[in-house]
């Protein structure tokens, strides 16, 4: 039942899992069976039963009373136990800071590097998740490393893990978060610790062999855009980028503006000064996680999108 | 007290009141019309008014569920939007919680079975108890308005910030929950008052029904939990409407505290809609198996021990929320706490089958679905109590299944059993019991289909109130909306034969199950005001070792011996037998 486990305490949490089916389906399958067959032996053959008088059983009472305490003390301190290496993080753990914003996870690297929508980690070494929101509460949760933690507004929380092997895993956004809750999934990239070091050090640098237009399609993919705006013109929780080039634009306030570079800019930096008409101020600020460059691409990007 | 002992005594010339088969007049043939059902001081006929009412609010609830499973068919949208999507769920579970499952056991089968159980014309405060149901209609109101002004997609745990930030009507739907709060706080004192002043002559507190008890610890919880559960509404409207700061970070508040507050009345309020369940389950299955309770006390102290650890426990739904780890230590401990008298519960439940003359009909049949059901639901939060895999399962549909399990599972079924153990006695027709059993297998088989595959889906890891889902889940998501669908079709059938029970079913005797317990010695349906006698308990309801006879004694008189008679406490009562 459960996914793959890709985490140093992946097997403990399993293990007690298992643990709890197995002691569970033990006790309902022997309460069940009791059940059906006092039904069975003891139906009711006469409308003049009589039965007997049975009133309590201070023995009985006491046994069944101590065995599940010992048995649920037991899943208490195992699950106590597995908590705590859960929340300790060790002093060496590689730190990433994860902002979540609606509908987007964005991750901030030692180097200065940002990733939207995709976490690289290396394998076989700590990540210490710092995580943050910039709206509401979203919820970080790695269901292959078995770790979950709230991201809230105006507080840090954290959390940490060690994944074993090199592949690629879901972050899902947990803790519902309004239109967009259940398209705010980010890639888990898990590098070997060499491939890792490759990537922080290129990083968007494989992106200079790309043409504008590329680099603008690709942006648009890994930044989220397209979890609110759609390229085929359907309406999400933005307006579609469809033909959006050079058109007119009725905004909130009234008035109208053609969308062309300026536009398209200051939608990506300050997004919510001039909104479209039949929209919500939602879209979060990329002021600071897209450099010049990246803007300029997703500008010409759009223009091809007729 | 001591010098006068023999004051206390009084003797009452006490004989039989058999009941009567066929009733000229009862509380359904007495005060008709539509303003005299409207202004009705009656328990009874309130009873019946909350049970129309709740169904009603069952109907739409399930109605709506039924519409998200049909989104879940297939991953992506299909055919309502997300923004859509999310107003349903939030609507379903609200309407589920705060309309169907708070006032469903107490409001509806109470109301009516209560006072019949302690041989009063009528609870204490006859006047409260028809404000408390305008009350209910009030904040009903006030709900609809909000869903046909804008609705509101917030969850029913209105979470902030978001539920101080997004669009729609959310102010008006806490104020209606809001209001709805007092009619359970109302409905609570009365029972509560009701239960210590108004049993009949003899029945001391070791001879009133585990119903009761279940009931008046229900109203323990009621009334000291709803207060907290309308203070954070109210300042919830407060941060909305006056921007004062109290739970969004925007305004320099703390949402964390909102989830302390909101889950501190909400998790005492889970005791609140199941525990009048386990009354249900405790009359069923004595009455059933025609054999003395097992464990009256442990049964009825469980009850009172799981209304106050109860209310210990609201951190374990915020494991992931960023409290303190010692804060989650101790929640997690207290979990498994309150696991234990549930447990004892159950053990006691099959114990009383033990040598009994056990008669399958359909409430039993709901209560066996209701054990089988409700322990996957508690073996379930034994697995969402433990941290470790919390922190895994949490905010999944692990948690999904797990709840319904134990709502659903356990108090609907728990509900559906009472309905058709008292339904003779609240309308005096018997309804098909072939198909009565037929929808009880239905809806077991339905329910299972449903709630099952969530489980594994939830363990995989598919977060909850997801609109778009991965493909790797759509066959567990197919399963489900296919079992909910029969499920539907199970209520359907009910509906079915309940309908065709009041139009053309066949009269009900007074006592049909051949019960000991105080309701069943009155005809059906009950004269206006219950009992034609006052009655007198020498026995326990439990006490199948006692002829007939002994449960059917009174003190003749339209005066029901309570008010002046009350304080002249009968020690000890001459039968006439």
């Amino acid at each position: 039942m459960l996914p793959p486990a890709n985490s140093t305490f992946a097997a403990e949490t399993d293990a007690l899992f298992n643990f709890i089916n197995v002691v569970s389906l033990i006790l309902l399958i022997g309460i069940t069976v009791t059940m059906i067959y006092f039904a069975i032996k003891y139906r009711r053959k006469s409308e003049d039963d009589t039965t007997p008088l049975i009133t309590h059983n201070s023995k009985l009472e006491i046994t069944w009373s101590v065995i599940p305490l010992i048995l649920v003390m037991i899943v208490f301190g195992w699950g106590y136990n597995g908590y705590l290496t859960k929340t300790n993080a060790p002093d060496n753990a590689y730190e990433i800071r994860a902002i979540a914003k609606s509908w987007l996870w964005e991750f901030h690297y030692q180097t200065g590097h940002v990733s939207v929508n995709e976490l690289h980690v290396p394998a076989n070494r700590p990540v210490k998740m710092i995580i943050s929101s910039d709206d509401v509460l979203h919820s970080f949760y790695i269901p292959e490393f078995r770790v979950k933690m709230d991201a809230v507004p105006n507080r840090y929380t954290s959390v940490w893990f060690e994944a074993i092997e090199p592949g690629e895993a879901i972050l899902y956004c947990a803790e519902y978060c309004g239109s967009a809750h259940s398209n705010m999934l980010a890639d888990v990239v898990i590098h070997s610790q060499e491939d890792f070091e490759t990537w922080l050090e290129t990083g968007d640098a494989i992106d200079d062999d790309l043409s504008p237009v590329e680099l603008g399609e690709q942006l648009v993919q890994r930044q989220g855009c397209l979890a609110c705006h759609s390229t085929d013109g359907s309406t999400l929780q933005g307006p579609t980028f469809q033909g959006i080039f050079g058109r007119d634009r009725l905004l909130t306030d009234g008035s109208t503006v053609t969308v062309d570079e300026n536009y398209i800019r200051q939608s990506i930096i300050e997004p919510n000064t001039q909104v479209a008409e039949g929209f919500a101020p939602i879209m979060p600020t990329y002021a600071g996680s897209l450099n010049d460059r990246q803007i300029d691409a997703i500008i010409e990007y759009l223009k091809t999108l007729d | 007290m001591a010098t006068s002992e023999t004051s206390n005594i009084k003797r009452l010339q006490v004989r039989r009141f058999k009941p009567e088969e066929n009733p000229k007049s009862t509380y359904l043939t007495e005060e008709t019309g539509i303003w005299a059902w409207m202004t009705t001081v009656d328990h009874k006929k309130i009873g019946l008014m909350y049970l129309a009412s709740i169904l009603f609010f069952f109907f739409v609830g399930g109605t709506l569920a039924l519409l998200l499973r049909t989104e879940l068919l297939t991953p992506a949208q299909s055919f309502i939007t997300a923004d859509t999507y999310n107003q349903i769920f939030t609507l379903h579970g609200a309407i589920m919680v705060f309309f169907f499952l708070v006032p469903s056991v107490p409001a509806a089968l109470g109301n009516f079975v209560l006072p019949l159980q302690l041989g009063c014309k009528d609870v204490a405060f006859p006047r409260v108890n028809l404000l408390s149901y305008y009350i209910y209609v009030i904040g009903a109101v006030f709900t609809l308005i909000a869903i046909f002004t804008g609705g509101v997609d917030t969850g029913w745990t209105f979470y902030t910030p978001y539920s101080a930030t997004t669009g729609g009507n959310v102010m008006m739907m806490t104020l209606g929950v809001f209001i709805l709060g007092f009619s359970s706080i109302l409905t609570g004192v009365n029972f509560i008052v009701t239960i210590h002043r108004l049993r009949s002559p003899g029945q001391t507190w070791n001879k009133i029904s585990l119903f009761l008890w279940s009931l008046y610890a229900t109203s323990i919880i009621q009334i000291l939990a709803t207060p907290v559960l309308a203070i954070t509404l109210l300042l919830l409207t407060m941060e909305r409407a006056l921007h004062i700061g109290i739970f969004d970070p925007a305004l320099g508040g703390d949402p964390v505290l909102y989830q302390h507050f909101f889950w501190f009345y909400s998790h005492p309020a889970v005791y609140i809609m199941i525990v009048p369940g386990f009354g249900i389950v405790s009359e069923i299955i004595s009455t059933f198996s025609r054999k003395h309770i097992f464990g009256y006390w442990a049964i009825a102290l469980s009850s009172l021990a799981i209304a106050f650890i109860g209310f210990l426990v609201w951190g374990h739904h915020m494991f992931t929320a960023g409290q303190s780890s010692l804060a989650n230590m101790v929640f997690s401990f207290l979990t498994f706490l309150v696991g234990i008298p549930t447990g004892i519960k159950i053990f006691n439940w099959v114990a009383t089958m033990y040598k009994g003359s056990i008669d399958m009909k359909t409430p039993m049949l709901y209560i066996m679905a209701f054990l089988f059901l409700f322990m996957i639901g508690g073996f379930t939060g034994i697995m969402l109590g433990s941290l470790a895999v919390d922190i895994h399962l949490h905010d999944t549909y692990y948690v999904v299944a797990h709840f319904h399990y134990v709502m659903m599972g356990g108090m609907v079924m728990a509900f559906l059993g009472g309905l058709h153990y008292w339904w003779p006695k609240m309308f005096g027709k018997m309804y098909n019991e072939f198909w009565a059993r037929i929808a009880c297998v239905v809806i077991f088989i339905g329910f299972n289909l449903t709630f099952l595959p969530q489980f594994v889906m939830g363990s995989m890891g598919m977060p909850r109130r997801y609109f778009n889902y991965l493909e790797q889940f759509q066959g567990y998501h197919q399963a489900s909306t296919y079992g909910s669908y029969i499920l539907g079709i199970g209520f359907l059938i009910i509906a079915a034969y309940l309908l065709h029970s009041l139009l053309r079913g066949k009269k009900a005797p007074p006592n049909p199950w051949g019960s000991r317990a105080m309701e069943w010695q009155t005809s059906s349906p009950p004269s206006l005001h219950n009992y034609e006698h006052t009655p007198v308990v020498i026995n326990g309801p439990y006490d199948y070792h006692k002829p007939m006879s002994e449960f059917q004694l009174g003190i003749e008189g339209s005066h029901n011996g309570h008010g002046e008679h009350q304080h002249t406490e009968t020690k000890t009562v001459e039968a006439d037998k």
